[in-house]
Formats: C-alpha cells, structure tokens, sequence
C-alpha cells in the first residue's frame, strides 16, 4: 500500500459505480413511467365512461353500460365486494391467529413443523381450484347451515335463508376466507416467532401462565404484524376474481340478507363482463377496477395509520 | 415476606448435558448472598432452578429439592406459575416489555394475579414500587410513555419494581448490571442494600467488589473442565471467602490465579 490511500480508487471501480448508478436510475425512471402512462390511459378511459354515463356512478343499482346510453352505476360492487371480504377477514384473521399461535408457542415441534408446512402449501394453491371446489364441494353442504341459521338468527334480516342455492356473498366470504388463512397464519406466525426471548422470559419469570405470556409478551408484540398480515389477506380477498366468479350466482342486485343467492363484486363482474363489453362497457369496467383500486389504497392508508399510531409501543423500539 | 431457601443435592440438566451437579446450599432470610466463579460453571442455571424457570429451557430438568420455608418447590403438586410468583427474578439484560408504558410495566406481575384493584391502589403501587427502585422522581412525569424509551439503567430499575410489586419472599438477580455503566450499577447495589430488610436477595456476579460490597455471604462455584459439570466449592461469609478462603480454588480464584 502506498501512503496516499486517499487517492481515488482504480477508475474500473468508478465505471461499474456509474454503469451501475446509470441502469439504476433508468430502470426507476422507466418504472415511473410506465406506471403513470398506465394510471393516465385507465383514468382518460375511466373519464370517458363516467362523462356518458346517464346513471349515477355511485348510487345507480344496475350495470347497462352496453347500453346507448350508458347506464351503470357501482353501488352494487361496493356493497359485494365490501360484504364478502368483510365476512372473510371475520373469519379469517382469528382462526389465522390462534393457528399461528398454536404453531409459534403451543405445538411441540415435531408437529409444528408439518402444521407450517401444509399452511405455506395452501398458500400456493391457484384461485380457480378454490372456486371449482367452492362450487363442487362447499356450495351443496353450505344449504343445511344456511337453514339452521336462519332458523335461529333468520329475524335479524342480515342471516335470513329462503332455500336457494347457496352460490351468496356468504359463501363467497367463507371461501375467501379460507384462501386468505394461509398468508395470513404464515406471515403471523413469523412474526409471532420473533417475540423477544427476554420478554417472554420476563413474563415468564413473573407467574406468566402460558396463556398469559401470550397475551402479555406475544400479542402485543405482534399486533402491527396481525394488522398487516390481515391487510395482505383483505387485499387479495378485495381483488379476488376466479373463485368468486366461480361461485357467485351473479345477480346485479343488494339483498342484504347475505345467504340468500346473488349479488357481484368489483373483480367477478369485471371478469364476467369484459369479454361481451362493447367499447363503452369496457371503459365503464375500467372506471369500477379503478374504484377498487382507490378502496385497496384507503384499506392500505388505514392499516398504516393504525400501525403508525402505536410505533411509539412497538418491539422495535426496545 | 422473606423466605429461608434450602437446596438439597441438586442437579440441573439440559437434556442429557448436566450442568450442575450436587449442590446444597442454605440462605437465610433477609440477607443477600451472591454467586460466583468462572464463566459456564452453572450459576445462571443454578439460580434459574430457584423459581423454576430453569425447565422453561426446551430440555430443561432438575433433581434433588429447593425448600423455601420448608416447603419443596419441586414437590408432587407444586405450580411452577405460584412458585415464579413468590421468587421474582431480574434479568442480566433489562427487559420490560417494549409494548407497556413505565405504569403498566410496574403492574405486568400485578395485573395476573387476578385481583381487581382501584385506580387510586394501582397509582400507589406504581408510586411505592418505583419510590422502593429509586426510579419515582426520574420517571413521575412520564409514568404513560414507554419503558423502552428509558435510558438501561433506569430500564434495570423498572424491572425491579415489577419484581417486586407482585411482593415475592426472595429476589433472584443474574448479573444485574453487566450491561450497565459505573453510575447506574452503584444505584442498583445501593437498591440491594435498602431491600434486603425486605427480601431474601441472592445475586449472580462476575463482579468481585461487587460481591464484596453488597452480599454478606458469598458462594463459590466452579467446573472441574470442560463438558464436567458445575460444583459448588465452598460458602461462607462475604469477608471470610474474600481474605480467608477454605478452599484453594476459591483462593486462586479471588486473586486472579486462574485459568
Ligand atoms: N440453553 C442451554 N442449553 C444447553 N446448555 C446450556 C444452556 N444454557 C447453559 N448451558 C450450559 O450449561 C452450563 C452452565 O451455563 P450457565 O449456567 O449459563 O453458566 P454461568 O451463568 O455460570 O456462566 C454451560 O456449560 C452451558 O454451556
Ligand atoms: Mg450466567
């Protein structure tokens, strides 16, 4: 080594940085690029549709958007859309929880280890398999349960049954929420996995029972961890289109009653439309995909503003 | 209140690894007494057998008995979760839980134990427990915000309020202030000295002034070589062992003649 190490480093050095720093920048710039280019087509097509649109675009209960004129409005996607995935994340993100709980602090681990694997394995299992066995399989057993609850809960309007085929926004929740359980037990349970030793230790060491190690040291820890894993599973349960195509018995309408059959959501109608749709309808969709865009964007914000609010308390400030 | 330990003919495991062989050792109540000698001779896992935390170890197994007031902690029947409730423990590393306030740290213990108290009882129990860690005026002014955000010192000082406002009969610390700098390691020791009128106080230290300064009995421990396990080698008065030991290894020990 010579004494002036601050001279500057060998210029091939200096060339791969620049060669480096150059396809990185492009490779951004591009990205911004083709993702405004995107945004500006869908919203100049969205724009377009809404502007001949005779219906209102909120609050308008049919979709003729191949009509001349337009008619169409999105009212009945949100309420499908938000009805199903809600009635997912209900049963979801508990059983998710308590699964992964059960695999990070309860299960000895010659049998947690198989439990997260078959978890990760559901996870990779293609939508459409879903739906056909959605509508194979769980429509046909769904009836009997349907029957029951309305028997008991029917009086509350929400949960009453009138013996139609169960192809409803209930049973596309029920089976959203299934394909949604792996990612989110598996993701929980990472993060589950990582609770500080000392903190358990320290509950632990203060006559913790198990349960309440849980609840002290793990829960807590993991709360922005359960809130985010939920949103990846609201995600996929908001865009989700095959299996909810497959199963819904597509009815452009709101019944409230959410056992009883029809109903359609932002990404099965899309899907079920698209192919038929004259210029005008295509846009009319494009405008709908752009709205459940928007609502994954606030479902998102929201979810951040929450794990936001307690960063003060997370684990990682510790 | 604070309780005479009598630990008979234990030995510790950590599967089939034994890590502590045939200890038997008597500590008086009110008294402190520490814990020394080389490092992986077994003091963590001997005083982790003490409220039986040592098992909480995947593998984790203990014979031989711990009497507290004569009863044996590891009798048929006994609950590991009452036993850790009478025999609080603080870490090497302070660990309050990053999720809790200072307030709510200082209650954690309280809080299991499943009796409902008034607002104003909690208030005074944050307020004793922190008075009794030397923490209250530091911490009265922020007692909402949260204990991670307290420099270590003071962190260690929080765990000791929890430790003690659940009101254990005996006090385990394991080398309480490693991680901490001269100022808030003389807090903690002047902490051991005002508590130990209330609790029997056994502490692991690498330390020997600091065993020195705050333990009136000291026991020493040590590992015939690697893979052995870990033996008690003598007990005695703090002062005894540190100008007049029995033993030779003890001797050695002390004054630096050691391996
Ligand atoms: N979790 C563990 N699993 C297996 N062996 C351990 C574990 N903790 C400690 N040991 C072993 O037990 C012996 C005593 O360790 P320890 O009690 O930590 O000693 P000390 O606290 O005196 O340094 C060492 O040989 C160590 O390797
Ligand atoms: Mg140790």
């Amino acid at each position: 080594m010579s004494p002036t190490t601050t001279a500057s480093p060998p210029s091939t050095g200096r060339t791969g940085d620049r060669i480096f720093s150059g396809l990185s920048k492009g490779a951004g710039i591009a990205l911004l690029a083709i993702m405004a280019a995107i945004a500006v087509f869908l919203t100049a097509r969205a724009v377009v549709a809404i502007r001949a649109n005779e219906g209102n675009f909120l609050t308008t209960f049919e979709w003729n958007a191949n009509a001349d004129p337009p008619v169409f409005g999105i009212a009945v996607l949100l309420f499908g859309t938000v009805a199903s995935s809600l009635i997912a994340m209900l049963l979801a993100v508990p059983v998710a929880v308590g699964i992964a709980l059960f695999i990070s602090h309860y299960a000895p681990r010659r049998l947690a280890t198989p439990i997260g694997y078959v978890v990760d394995l559901l996870a990779a299992v293609p939508s459409i398999i879903y739906g056909l066995w959605g509508a194979l399989f769980l429509v046909p057993r769904l009836t009997g349960l349907y029957e029951w609850l309305d028997q008991f809960f029917g009086w509350t309007g929400v949960l009453s049954y009138d013996g139609s085929p169960a192809r409803s926004l209930m049973t596309v929740g029920i089976l959203l929420a299934i394909m949604i359980l792996p990612i989110i037990t598996s993701v929980t349970r990472e993060v589950f996995l990582q609770t500080p030793k000392a903190n358990e230790e320290a509950a632990l060491a203060l006559g913790a029972t198990r349960w309440e190690v849980v609840r002290m040291a793990v829960l807590p820890f993991g709360r922005s961890g359960v809130i985010s894993a939920s949103m990846l599973g609201l995600g996929r349960a908001l865009g989700e289109t095959m299996a909810v195509a497959t199963v819904l018995s597509p009815a452009f309408l709101i019944n409230l009653s959410l056992l009883e059959s029809g109903g359609a959501t932002f990404a099965q109608n899309i899907a079920s439309q698209f192919k038929e749709a004259g210029s005008m309808g295509r846009d009319a969709l494009i405008a709908s995909g752009l709205v459940l865009f928007l609502l994954t964007l606030v479902v998102n914000g929201a979810a951040r503003l929450i794990i936001a609010r307690h960063k003060e308390y997370s684990g990682a400030a510790a | 209140m604070a309780k005479r330990i009598d630990v008979n003919g234990l030995n510790a495991y950590y599967g089939g690894h034994k890590a502590i062989e045939d200890i038997t050792l008597h500590v008086e109540p009110r008294s402190v007494t520490a814990f020394i000698g080389p490092s992986g001779c077994g003091k963590s896992t001997f005083l982790r057998t003490l409220n039986r935390m040592h098992e909480v170890t995947p593998g984790g197994r203990v014979e031989g008995e711990v009497l507290l007031d004569n009863e044996n902690l590891y009798g048929p029947g006994v609950d590991p979760v009452q036993v850790r409730r009478t025999v609080g423990m603080v870490f090497q590393r302070p660990n309050p839980f990053p999720t809790m306030s200072i307030y709510d740290n200082v209650l954690a213990g309280v809080r299991l134990n499943g009796i409902r108290y008034s607002r104003s009882q909690l208030d005074d129990l944050v307020e004793k427990n922190l008075r009794g860690a030397n923490l209250w005026k530091e911490v009265k002014d922020r007692l909402h915000k949260p204990g991670a955000g307290l420099s270590g010192g003071q962190q260690q000082r929080l765990c000791l309020a929890r430790a003690t406002a659940v009101e254990p009969d005996v006090l385990l610390m394991d080398e309480p202030c490693s991680a901490l700098d001269p100022i808030s390691t003389l807090a903690i020791e002047d902490l051991i000295d005002q508590m130990k009128s209330r609790y029997t106080i056994v502490i692991v230290t690498h330390n020997m002034q600091q065993a020195a300064r705050v333990s009136e009995r000291t026991a020493f421990f040590n590992l015939a070589g690697v893979g052995q396990p870990g033996r008690l080698i003598e007990v005695d008065a703090t002062d005894k062992i540190f100008s007049n030991p029995s033993e030779k290894a003890t001797e050695d020990y002390i004054s630096g003649r050691f391996g």
